[in-house]
């Protein structure tokens, strides 16, 4: 396992620039999350790391070595791509078995039985083993491509949303399975997704991307609880953060335009009057939509709390979020 | 109780269609039944009108094919009793077999000439192919266009320039010659074709290869080729029969050495009078290699010709 740095890292496609001076240290042993709407370069990032891209300019390192001009098989990396691409021509086994069975690491077959079973033995599909790749249901097909990832031991990890197409409770399996692997064998690992979840349980840090640039690097509790700008905060949070003007509770540093709550964030009781518009009994909490002076406002109530559309509550903020007209983060 | 399906056809619209393709089928398959016949026939049964149905079969026309045969007196027939089931099909007309034709010769000519030319399109094709599918080649679009453009005018019209070119080059009448004239024809048709199938398989397979530890060679190898065993089946079929039926640049190219089988057959005709036997014999073994290598290719030929047709 090994760390991996990316100096000043560049990529354009045409006009379109995909990475924009991307510097960021994975740490031996990490999980790192890369959050971003779509377009906003981590999967580049991905492939610029693996060798699937050439940089337009800036540097990688993996485990101390510059691997420019290095190609993928020699920069020792594994990938899981966010479509499951198995060898359709082979079975699951010899899709498994498929990179230690590379010119680079040549293993040899008894040691190749072992970790494929061992793998196939985690992700489940011991068997499946025998199948043609495609005759596997799209979870089948998902959990064999990254488990052709760890039969691998190799310096990082790639993982571009590999659960995103898996249904509810296996994405939940695979989810605290993955981290176990990743915490026994050190592995350091690099991981896309827009899930929140998986973002915040799986990750010992996180990195936010807007238009290709690296907006933010932090442990998720820090992205979560001080960001740097609107945009970093409306990243994570479920339901998404509340933005409102300043003037709505007023009391905020001066520059502030515009404050963001979250969900938990805001005090029931005491403050301005807002009126329910709807609950949504979630079981565990109630989450109500308030609306205050126009604005909607999603917030989250005890679950005995028996409001009804059309009541009217006090509310406030606690520790609000200020934000200046560019979004950008006033401490 | 029948049930009602959009997608599945009807019983009475099934039949009609299989009896349409059965028809068409006994109408496509009659001329080569009635070659494959008369390839059995004796010389005046072949000619005889009403054409003969019913006929007492004889290997005559296969003797007459392999053999060149001589007429001898009478005195030097009855000192030398025929030896072999050939040599008394032979003595009824009292002749005495004088040695092989060349019809074993040309054959093995074409068999050379058809699947050399054949391996070679497919080989040069794949990998040219695959490079106008993956790589940003400049002028990519051009260089295509280009490359088909040497079908648009038949090959023909260019016999007189590669008559004088092969003459000069040493190349008329040689194996070589006649692999890599057949090579260029079919070389357009192969790029295309297989830019089609390899353009089909997602490049994520060649880059999960890369990643997991291949060079490039090794990822087309090992995960694009057999994807495009489908494509390559069906375009080695097309390229052979090419090959195989070539008959004008072989009438021009080759008279001996090279001679393919095409431009031989209707030799046989000179030999002995109209021997149509011996020429429906010669037509019926010159069918057999192309439809066993279909027959062993045929479940990828049925893919390769709906290409395209249904996107996985």
């Amino acid at each position: 396992m090994a760390e991996v740095t990316l100096k000043n890292l560049c990529k354009s496609f045409g006009e379109d620039v995909a990475v924009d001076d991307v510097s960021m240290t994975i740490p031996d042993g990490a999980f790192v999350v890369l959050l971003g709407p779509t377009g906003a370069g981590k999967t580049t990032t991905l492939r610029l790391i693996s060798g699937l891209e050439k940089e337009d300019s800036g540097e990688i390192w993996i485990g101390g070595r510059n691997v420019s001009g290095e190609t993928p098989a020699q920069r020792d990396v594994a990938m899981v791509f966010q479509q499951y691409s198995l060898y359709p021509h082979l079975t699951v086994k010899d899709n498994l078995a498929f990179p230690l069975k590379s010119p680079i690491l040549k293993t040899p077959q008894a040691e190749i039985d072992r970790k494929v079973a061992e793998v196939a033995e985690v992700l489940q599909i011991s068997h499946k083993l025998d199948n043609k790749a495609t005759e596997l249901s799209g979870g089948e097909m998902q959990r064999v491509s990254i488990g052709r990832a760890l039969v691998r031991e190799p310096a990082v990890y790639l993982m571009d949303e590999p659960l995103s197409s898996l249904d509810a409770k296996l994405r939940t399996d695979l989810r605290v399975e993955l981290k176990r692997i990743q915490g026994s064998l050190g592995a350091t690992l690099l991981y896309v997704t827009h899930d929140q979840i998986e973002a915040m349980t799986m990750a010992t840090h996180v990195g936010v991307l807007d238009q290709g640039r690296l907006v933010q690097f932090g442990t998720p509790r820090e992205i979560y609880e001080d960001p740097d700008s609107l945009y970093v905060a409306s990243r994570l949070g479920l339901p998404r953060i509340n933005v409102l003007p300043a003037d709505v509770f007023g009391g905020v540093p001066p520059g502030t335009t515009q404050i963001g709550m979250r969900p938990e964030h805001i005090r029931q009781g005491d403050g301005q009057d807002a009126e329910v518009m709807r609950v949504e009994h979630l079981g565990d909490q109630n989450r109500l939509h308030l609306t205050l002076k126009g604005h909607a406002i999603t917030t989250i109530a005890d679950p005995s709390t028996d409001y009804e559309p059309g009541a009217h509550i006090k509310i406030a903020p606690k520790n609000p979020l200020c934000f200046d007209a560019d979004g950008n983060r006033i401490r | 109780m029948s049930s009602f399906s959009v997608t599945e056809p009807s019983d009475r619209s099934k039949w009609f269609a299989g009896t349409l393709v059965i028809v068409y089928a006994l109408i496509t398959m009659m001329p080569l039944a009635w070659i494959m016949l008369t390839g059995f026939k004796s010389p005046s049964d072949a000619i005889s009108y009403p054409p003969k149905v019913v006929f007492e079969p004889t290997l005559e026309g296969y003797v007459n094919l392999f053999t060149t045969r001589t007429r001898q007196t009478e005195e030097y027939l009855e000192a030398n009793p025929p030896e072999t089931w050939y040599e008394e099909i032979v003595r009824e007309y009292d002749m005495v077999i004088a040695g092989p034709s060349k019809f074993g010769e040309r054959f093995m000519n074409s068999v050379i000439i058809g699947f050399g030319s054949t391996f070679l399109s497919i080989v040069l094709g794949t990998l040219a192919a695959y490079a106008f599918s993956r790589f940003k080649i400049p002028l990519a679009d051009d260089l295509l266009f280009f490359i088909l453009s040497t079908r648009m005018m038949p090959p023909i019209a260019v016999a007189i320039p590669i008559f004088l070119m092969y003459r000069t080059l040493g190349l008329s009448d040689t194996h070589l010659g006649m692999i890599l004239l057949y090579t260029a024809v079919n070389i357009s048709l192969a790029v295309w074709l297989l830019k089609g199938f390899i353009d089909e398989i997602p490049r994520e397979y060649e880059e999960a290869a890369l990643i997991d530890g291949y060079t490039r060679f090794q990822a087309f190898y090992k995960v694009v080729l057999p994807q495009a065993a489908t494509g390559i089946a069906s375009t080695a079929i097309f390229c052979l029969i090419f090959a195989w039926n070539e008959y004008a640049f072989a009438v021009l190219l080759t008279s001996g050495t090279a001679q393919t089988a095409p431009p031989f057959i209707p030799t046989i005709i000179g030999v002995g009078g109209l021997d149509w036997p011996a020429v429906a014999a010669g037509a019926t073994i010159f069918l057999l290699p192309v439809m066993v290598f279909t027959i062993l290719l045929r479940k990828h030929l049925l893919r390769g010709i709906t290409f395209g047709a249904v996107r996985k």
